[in-house]
Order: structure tokens, then sequence, then C-alpha cells
């Protein structure tokens, strides 16, 4: 088939690509200009988008003898991954912009223009299996989970697995794919990984979300709405936080008070007991299911729950059903009817901690990818101090 | 289609203005030259034969210029000519008590672009730019309107294109000297795209100084030439030996031998380019336009038309509802090298800013690509592109502008 290779400039998608040309497949390599920074090298592991990682792509390309060429989707990934990036830190959320980079451009925009193009494919390097089911190709983590990368595929949808090639998912570990990329003579087989956000090249991600997004000095609460302290912009809280609020009163128990949630709306931020973090329940509105499910998932079944990239996944129970009015926070879509509603398994699993809105957890069944949505609500197990209905988070 | 093959070998090569193949008898002449033992700075025998070799190329190029050999210095290529064009020239001038005021008109080369935001942004220099209208001429009324504005003695330096090199529109160079000259200032043009397709006589023209490149002509990479008029002062960006006027640094025979083996192949004696070369051109270009408009009545021919003022050479096209890219693509798989326009380090296609310096909108301007000739292009090269064109149009609108 023709294959367009995604070239990122790293180990992973020159080895992929050096696979797809091996398998005998007619394959291009496209490496995608992402961000406006002519003229950056990385620095340390930082970086998939730099003048350097092109040249890099391009240079493996070579040795592959397989046509290659740079497309600048820089547009598009301002608005649909920087842009979102930072209105939802804005809403109060905390988004993963590799996940919507998945979603809208490499599977999305790249994607549909290969297939107009006339390719069959998009090869990239990450580690995730594809398998025929009964109900059409399914999504499945690599064979060493060690390596697993389908937590960030979890978006994609039954159209574009259809379309995608990962020719590294049955790889038993990373060094096996060096040692290989050493062997092929790439030059980017001991080049670092990259694992911090592409377009904020120092790292310092509050620092750039501090320059992107605007201040509002604003009060921080307690469960009962008392006002404990204040802030100067809410944006700058992380849910489970506990330094650095500097809080004018104690808590009546005496007891350290942590950032149970951030209220973009009303500008607030919320603080209670440690306890109060521990989530048995999560749900969202905006859910995607991998392929179809092949069974009813408005009937509660049993799944693993994982709520980033590198969390362990947890035994959970799960179900489709409609948004009850009481239960919308500040966090549901307006035109959301339905939401994913998560169980964790608390008889075999510990609940979750550092649960934020605008998280993705993903569901698996076994190995299989079923769906992700984006976390809207978050349900403490024990209920606030001094109030008996269970508050939601947001 | 490896990545290493040359362009000459296999497929259709319609990107000239990007670089242009060393015809054999130019590449006999610059590979005997390297062979030559000496620097033309020695006092030696060795050098003296260096020395020979370099200034009577120099004097070649200088007679199919048009100016006097003192004035012709030879540099690392366009881009380095035009560098020390505008920095050489704004630095003297400045110097001698002209104002900060650089004009320079919408739509030229990079080097130009970037040279004079350099100015601007760490010289103090300030920057007015010059709009062409929609066919990308500079006018001259535009011109003269710019330097009452800014009041002559404010204006170090006026810089244009001869022709563009994306959409090959020719430029009143004359008339454009001359509203320079009657203000008193310097007028530097850029001729790189405009060499071998145009008549070029710096003298006649009445520039001050003017930049040139080797390999758009079928010399090599990394060789070319800024005229200095012997009234300007152009101060180095190279120091150490000051082996030209207006640039430092050991000087390349072999370079200057194969430009200007390369310059006489194109032009004629008297500096105009040679008859059947031009003729041959225009040809293959008015096939072209007229085999691409037959195919796609929607796509616009962007420049000047009357043809007569654009380059021989040059067919500049923009496709509606298409990406550049996407083109460029599919006619590469199609074993069909053209180009999006200018293209920069990484590789990526820009949207052009001289489409949008002519009053494109993005979404039109996206859709730019760029055909060049040379009066070698092959009658089947032609035949190639248009046979590839049409399903290369039906995907690229299929994929559309994402």
């Amino acid at each position: 088939m023709k294959v367009l290779a995604a070239m990122s400039g790293g180990v992973d998608s020159a080895v992929a690509a050096a696979r797809a040309v091996e398998a005998g497949h007619e394959v291009v390599g496209v490496h995608l200009a992402l961000s406006r920074m002519p003229g950056t090298l990385r620095t340390g592991s930082r970086g998939c988008c730099t003048v350097e990682d092109a040249m890099d792509a391009r240079r493996a390309a070579n040795l592959l003898g397989i046509p290659f060429y740079v497309w600048d989707l820089s547009e598009r990934f301002k608005e649909d991954v920087v842009d979102d990036f930072i209105a939802e830190y804005a809403a109060g959320r905390t988004p993963n912009p590799c996940m919507r980079c998945n979603e809208k451009i490499k599977f999305s925009a790249l994607l549909d223009k290969a297939i107009a193009l006339g390719f069959d494919a998009v090869a990239t390097g990450h580690y995730a299996t594809l398998a025929s089911g009964e109900h059409g190709t399914e999504l499945h983590r690599a064979s060493a989970w060690a390596k697993d990368q389908s937590y960030v595929l979890g978006v994609l949808t039954e159209r574009q697995l259809a379309r995608c090639y990962f020719p590294l998912g049955d790889t038993p570990s990373k060094d096996l794919v060096r040692a290989e990329a050493d062997e092929r003579g790439l030059q980017v087989a001991q080049k670092p990984d990259s694992h911090d956000i592409c377009f904020i090249p120092d790292g310092d991600t509050r620092g750039w979300l501090s320059e992107h997004v605007r201040r509002e000095p604003g009060e921080i609460l307690d469960e009962s709405g008392a006002v404990v302290g204040s802030h100067d912009g809410a944006h700058g809280y992380t849910i489970g936080q506990r330094r650095g609020l500097q809080l004018g009163r104690p808590a009546p128990d005496g007891r350290p008070r942590y950032v149970l949630s951030i209220r973009p709306v009303s500008n607030e931020v919320v603080v209670g007991p440690k306890d109060r973090l521990a989530i048995g329940r999560i749900a969202g509105g905006r859910f995607s299911w991998a392929g179809t499910p092949g069974f009813d998932v408005s009937a509660e079944f049993a799944c693993e729950v994982q709520i980033r990239a590198h969390a362990e996944p947890v035994p959970a129970r799960a179900r489709l059903e409609p948004i009850l009015e009481a239960d919308r926070t500040e966090q549901h879509r307006a035109e959301a009817t339905h939401e994913v509603v998560v169980d964790v398994d608390l008889d075999r699993a510990e609940p979750l901690t550092g649960v934020a809105p605008g998280q993705t957890a993903v569901l698996y069944v076994g190995t299989r990818v079923l769906g992700q949505f984006t976390i809207d609500r978050a349900v403490p197990i024990v209920p606030p101090t001094g109030e008996s209905r269970i508050d939601v988070h947001g | 289609m490896a990545v290493a093959e040359p362009p000459t070998r296999g497929g259709a090569y319609l990107d000239h203005a990007a670089t242009s193949p060393i015809p054999e008898n130019v590449l006999d002449a610059y590979v005997e030259a390297l062979r030559v033992t000496g620097n033309p700075a020695s006092t030696h025998g060795h050098g003296q034969g260096a020395s020979e070799m370099l200034e009577s190329a120099r004097e070649r190029l200088a007679r199919a210029l048009g100016c006097d050999h003192a004035e012709l210095t030879l540099t690392g290529g366009g881009t380095e000519s035009i560098n020390l064009a505008l920095k050489g020239t704004y630095w003297a001038r400045r110097r001698a008590g002209a104002g900060p005021v650089i004009l320079i008109a919408d739509g030229e080369h990079h080097a130009t672009v970037e040279s004079a935001e350099w100015l601007r942004d760490a010289q103090g220099a300030r920057l007015r730019w010059l709009p062409i209208d929609a066919e990308g001429r500079l006018r001259p009324e535009t011109l003269a309107a710019a330097i009452s504005e800014a009041g002559p003695d404010q204006v170090a330096l006026v810089s244009f294109l001869w022709a563009n090199n994306e959409v090959g529109t020719i430029q009143p160079v004359r008339e454009l000297c001359s509203v320079a000259a009657s203000a008193g200032i310097p007028v530097h043009v850029d001729a790189v795209a405009a060499l071998g397709q145009v008549p070029i006589n710096f003298r006649e023209a009445g520039a001050d100084l003017l930049s040139v490149s080797a390999h758009k002509v079928g010399g090599p990479v990394g060789v070319g030439a800024l005229v200095v008029g012997r009234r300007v002062v152009a101060d180095s960006l190279f120091h150490g030996g000051a082996q030209q006027r207006s640039r430092s640094g050991t000087q390349d025979v072999a370079g200057a031998v194969a430009f200007a083996a390369a310059l006489e192949a194109a032009i004629e004696p008297d500096g105009s380019p040679r008859a059947d070369r031009i003729v041959r051109l225009a040809e293959l270009r008015d096939r072209l336009i007229q085999g691409v408009r037959a195919i796609d009545p929607s796509a616009v021919l962007r420049g000047a038309d009357p043809l007569s003022d654009r380059l021989p050479g040059n067919a500049h096209f923009t496709f509606p509802g298409c990406q550049g890219d996407s083109l460029v693509y599919l006619l590469d798989a199609a074993g069909v090298s053209v180009s999006v326009g200018s293209a920069c380090q990484a590789g990526v296609a820009e949207i052009s800013h001289v489409l949008l310096a002519m009053g494109l909108p993005e979404s039109e301007a996206v859709g730019a690509l760029r055909f060049t000739l040379a009066p070698d292009t092959r009658d089947d090269e032609i035949a190639a592109l248009l046979a590839a064109l049409p399903q290369a149009l039906e995907r690229a609108r299929a994929a559309g502008l994402a």
C-alpha cells in the first residue's frame, strides 16, 4: 500500500518508516512543521518541531531512499492544540496537548490530507497494536507495556484506526528499536526521547501559561464557602496542591488543606482536607469510542480506567448514561446530553488521586482500548466536612 | 526517486529559478581553473598566474554587466551581494550624514527583506515599504512619493528587484533609478532572478549597486558579484586583507572563471540575452501557460501579463482550492519538479509574501505554483507536467486547504 510515514525526527518514527519500507510498502516521509520558531535547536530532550528535528527526519528519509517533504500545519496546530491548551487552562481544566495533536493534527488534518492525496495509511512510531476484531479494527496496547502509548491514541475513532499503521507495536523494548536504528545506520539511534510539551521549549509550563493566560485575582474558599485566602489567578493551581496556598486562616481541625477544585467561571479555588482528594467516580460528556465497542455501553460493564499516560490502569465499572442536571458542572459542555460514568472498583483498587477536569480517561477491556472521555467531574469518596450531600468537583 | 539524484537526470525539472544545472563547457572551465595553484594576492609567479585568470574573468563579467572591472566585487553568492549592498551602503551613507530611512519594495527576496529588518532592529534604520501593484510592479510614482514624503536627505538607500524571483515581473528599472538619482539617493537593484533573461546594463540602468548570482545562469553555487558604482561606498561585511574594494577574503578564481563562462554562454557581447535562448524560453513558457489554462481554466496567471513584462522563463499560477505543497508532492511523485516559490531553511512552504503584497488573500496565495524554465528545457518536460497536472489538481482539491 501507499504509506505516508509521519517522521518527527526521532528514532521511533524513523524505525517505523524503515519497517514500512522493508514490508514492501510505497513509503513517503513527511515531517510536520508545527511551530514557527525558525532557527531553534533542540536542547536536552525536547522538541519535535525544531529545524534540527526536521533535518534529522530528512536525513533518515534519505537513508531509507524515500521521498521526503515538510508540510506546514503550524496554523492548524496553533488553533487546535496551542490555543486549545490555553483555553482549557483558562477554563480551569488540565488538557493533554499530545492527545489533542493526535486527535486534530496527526490523525485528522494529516491523515485526511494523506488519504485525499492517494495514500492508504499513515504510519507513526507509536507503540500500540492494531487487531482485526469481530466489529472492525481494534486498538490494543503495545506488546511491551513499559513503552505502551495506546493511552495517547485513545482519541482515535473507527474511521481513523482503519487508516493507521503502527510498525513498532510488537517491539519488546525501546532498546531494541535503538539497536535496530543503529544497525540500519540511522543517525538518530541515540537521540534522546522527547517527553515535554513541544511548544513549550524550556519545559516551564507554568511560566509559559502565565504569559498566555490572563491572571485574575480571586478568592480561595473552603468547602463550606468561607473565604480562607486569595489567589492571583486560579489557573496557577493544581488539584492536590498543598504548598504555596498562603491561607490566612488555619483549618478548624488544624489539618493541612489541599486544592480540591478550581472554578473557572467564578474564579475561585476550593481547598479542603486530603481525604476529599480520593476520587471514586469520574464522568465526562466528551467521549469517543476507538472502534465499535461491540456491546451495549449503556449497561454497566467491567473495564480498566487510566487517567494519565503513565498511570496504572485501575479496575472499574463504566456505563454511558444521560447527564443528570444535578450532576452538571462548569466543565460540562452545554451540548453534552450523555456522559460516560466510571466507578473505581474500590474492592480491588485504591481511589484515584490527582484527578483534574480536562484530563483524559481511557477505558480498556483487557488490552483493548475501548474509548476515552474528557473528565468533567470527579466525585470524592467521602462527603465534604459538615455537609451531608455528596458534592461534586467544579 | 532518490533524493540524492541530481535534478538534471531523469524526470522533468521545472525549477530553474531555484538553481540551474551547470553546462558541460562551464564545468570544464571550472574544473580546469580549480587545478591551477596560486593565490591571486600572492606576488610570485603562481600568484600572478592566478591573478591573471581572476582579473580576466572579472573583466569579462564587468563587460557583460555594463560596469567597469574596478566596480565589480566578487562575492560568495547573491545573498552575500545583497547583504553587502544594503548593510555596507547603509553604514557608509550614515557615516557621511545621510538619514536613517531605507526604502524597500514589498515582495523583495528574503535576503533583502531580512537584511533591511536587521538594519532596523539592530542599527536603528527606519524602513519604509513601498507597495507594489497587483502584478508585482513597483511604480516610479510610488517611489517618488515615498522619497518626497521621507525627505530626500533622510533616505540612505533604495532597493528593489530587477525582476521578481517568484512571479517574474520585470520592473521599470531605468525609471526607478532615475527617480532615485534625481533625489541624490543610491539605488541597489537585485538582478539575481533577471540575469541572463533580460538585458542588464549597470551603467545604462543608472543603478548604483547591482547584485547577481552565478548559479541561476549555469554557474556554480557560492559565487556571485556586487557591482558597486565608483562613486558609491559600501563598507565591508568581512574584514581581513582587503583583497577587493568592499570585501576581504581570498578570492575564488575558479568560481569567477566559471561564472564568466556561464554568463557568456547566456548573453551577447552587448549584454543582452542571446536571442535564440530568449525565443526558445518564451516559446516554452507560452506553451506551458496555454497548456495549464486549457487544463484548468480557473488557474490564475500571477505576475505581469502582457507577457513582455515578465521573465521569459517564468510562469506562475495560483490554483483555487489547492494547497501548493500538495501539488508539489503530487507532481514530484509523477516525476515533475516544481516549487511553490521560496522555501525556508526547514523546507517549509510558506505563504508567499510576494503574493500577499500583490493583494491576494491567504486562501488564494496558498495555491501558488512556480514553473521556471531554461533554454535547454525539453519539450517532453513540459509535456510531463501537462500530463500529470489534471490528476494532481483533482487530488489536491480533494485534500483542500488543510
